[in-house]
């Protein structure tokens, strides 16, 4: 319950409503506004309506089982909030995915971030009236998403990224799907701009509405494109570049202004550095040792039969959902660490010392267990950056896990923004912070 | 780069020799502790120049169940010139459970000490607004800390008239 600005509003202001759940705005937040006509006074803005405990679940929860729920942090860009908590996980264990992996690792999370900003700045159009520009955007998240769930499996709740490297290996038309993939972003990027970069209703609601100083966002803890907007040169991609970034050219792009216009604008440039960054990171990307996808061979039941008279030699054919994960796979995409990545399952099939392998993995108390010690990584996500905080107490739960997300600073600034401006510049602002739920209220 | 950050940490140490309790590395992060009634004079030294860290990152609390004191605030700070992190830490024991507010620092630490005292109820000094942000008002108990189950269950709040 708002309960500051019921104590502090003036006696003739009139206070108004807006959300928990109000059309104009994605996300369950509620902003109680005192006004003075259309003009905001004074407001206060109420987060948690989101709250699930996911600190709470996840120190409940082994390393390896509460992966799924880091996926639904920010349901744009789950791979990146997989990527930041694998890779904390990792920098506790010390161990390092294969070369292979660590692309498409930097693949992933580049699909995502242009996902991510395709959505809000999707957001931001349509709630200024540019139906259009949200449609072209989805169509182009749309050839993303088919990259991704052909890779992962899955479209928005990926866990595809392992500790220690990744689930599966690239499906073998991934080339030709990225391609018309950034083929078709870049269409949409360009009709984007020729829609919006001069269009005086979206300009009118834009520019210059809610200017924020390089000072005021350093303050709040802004990072990732709306910190960069104000002119302050900050990535994790660069200030700490963790997977293959360092190999990689790209840019950061900066906004001068701070206000509205410059995170759209900041969030269009980033895209097209993220494109650049795929296409280099699929030139450079090893080959696997084999590409085809899944063996030929004997059934699994029939191999575990044969199993129990001797040794199996032959190829075992796997389930579907396994495609990708085969064993002669796993050192192009899992760490040689033996005791940190789930056992090939022709393995877990077929031995004794598989299924023996495979049992100590999955059973409580055994499975990854990081020594004692408290470590902080982060990565760029979409918003900015995305940290975890694990307290590790040497058993195989975290005895703490924090995440830093990146919107709750973002969002905790909103009342100074839209502070003297119009109810209308609520909409376009808080579109600019890019609120996700999820990571927000966690 | 790392001479600077050796230099900002004996700077540290001869300014505060007595309130820093130790200097540690594990996996790579500095981190530092320091004696809770000083928080604010350290972490005010470190914000400006020459250490200039001037970006609160990230704040939190760690709930040691069993030791004696037994939470443990956690701070992250970032210097944009020098591109370094430093961990502080400082410790609060149950029946004195307060630190000073970075409120008059940085803007991000009101919602985020709410956040701490909303999920492990330590006060802090200072705060202009301190009330619970995520859960509701009328909840009851501190759901981060070790002693609250997983899955208590508390009561439905009565509609408001």
């Amino acid at each position: 319950m708002p309960t500051r600005i019921q104590k502090e509003a003036r006696k003739e202001s009139l206070l108004l409503n807006m959300g928990p759940s109000h059309p104009a705005m994605h996300g369950t937040i509620r902003i109680m506004l005192e006004l003075d006509g259309e003009r905001i006074l004074n407001s206060e803005v109420e987060v948690g309506y989101l709250h699930r405990g996911f600190e709470k679940t996840c120190e409940n929860r082994t390393y390896f089982n509460l992966l799924p729920y880091t996926d639904r942090l920010n349901y744009v860009s789950p791979l990146i909030n997989n990527l930041g908590y694998v890779m904390t996980v990792e920098k506790m264990l010390g161990i390092e995915a294969p070369e292979r992996a660590q692309y498409i690792r930097v693949i992933m999370s580049e699909l995502s971030r242009v996902s991510d900003h395709l959505t809000c700045l999707a957001a931001i159009a349509m709630e200024c009236g540019a139906l259009t520009v949200l449609l072209y955007n989805m169509k182009a998240r749309e050839f993303i998403w088919d990259v991704i769930e052909s890779t992962t499996g899955a479209r928005m709740t990926t866990s595809y990224i392992r500790i220690g490297g990744v689930r599966a290996d690239l499906h073998p038309d991934y080339n030709a799907a990225i391609k018309k993939a950034i083929v078709e972003t870049r269409k949409v990027l360009k009709d984007v701009h020729g829609l919006l970069d001069k269009n005086k209703i979206f300009l009118n609601r834009t520019r210059d509405i809610a200017v924020v100083s390089p000072e005021t966002a350093i303050s709040y803890g802004w990072t990732g494109p709306c910190l960069r907007s104000t002119g302050v040169y900050y990535d994790v991609r660069k200030a700490f570049p963790y997977a293959v970034y360092d190999r990689l050219d790209f840019e950061v792009p900066l906004g001068e202004r701070g206000d509205n216009f410059d995170r759209y604008i900041v969030r269009m440039k980033e895209m097209e550095q993220s494109l650049r960054i795929i296409e280099q990171a699929m030139e450079k990307i090893p080959e696997p040792s084999s590409s085809q996808l899944m063996a030929k061979g004997i059934e699994p039941a029939e191999a575990i039969k044969a199993s129990r008279a001797k040794k199996v030699e032959k190829k075992i054919r796997l389930s579907p959902n396994l495609e990708g994960s085969e064993k002669d796979k796993y050192k192009n995409i899992l760490a040689k660490d033996k005791k940190y990545i789930v056992p090939p399952k022709e393995d877990t099939y077929t031995s004794i010392e598989g299924i023996i392998n495979h049992f100590k993995f999955f059973m409580r108390e055994h499975g990854i267990r990081p020594p004692k010690g408290e470590v902080y990584f982060s990565v760029e996500g979409g918003n900015g950056e995305l940290g975890y905080y694990i307290v590790s107490d040497g058993t195989d739960k975290p005895y703490r896990l924090h995440l830093r997300a990146p919107c709750f600073h973002i969002v905790s600034a909103l009342e100074e923004m839209i502070q003297g401006r119009y109810i209308a510049d609520i909409i376009p602002t808080f579109g600019s912070t890019n609120m996700i739920g999820g990571e927000l209220d966690r | 780069m790392e001479m600077e950050k050796k230099k900002v940490l004996e700077e540290l140490k001869q300014k505060f020799p007595e309130k820093i309790k130790e200097i540690s590395v594990q996996f790579g992060d500095e981190s530092i502790i320091v004696e809770s009634g000083s928080l604010l004079d350290v972490v005010q030294f470190l914000k400006n120049e020459p250490c200039s860290y001037s970006m609160l990152l990230d704040l939190t609390c760690v709930d040691y169940k069993g030791q004696e004191p037994r939470f443990e605030m956690v701070y992250h700070l970032y210097s944009l010139s020098n591109k370094q992190r430093l961990r502080i830490k400082a410790r609060l024991a149950e029946k004195d459970l307060w630190i000073d507010s970075l409120t008059s620092l940085w803007k991000n630490a009101n919602w985020l000490e709410r956040e701490i005292y909303d999920m492990f109820g330590v006060h802090f000094k200072g705060h202009p607004d301190l009330r619970r942000i995520f859960m509701y008002e009328g909840f009851e108990g501190y759901p981060l800390r070790k002693d609250y189950p997983l899955r208590k269950r508390q009561p439905r709040i009565p509609l408001r008239k």
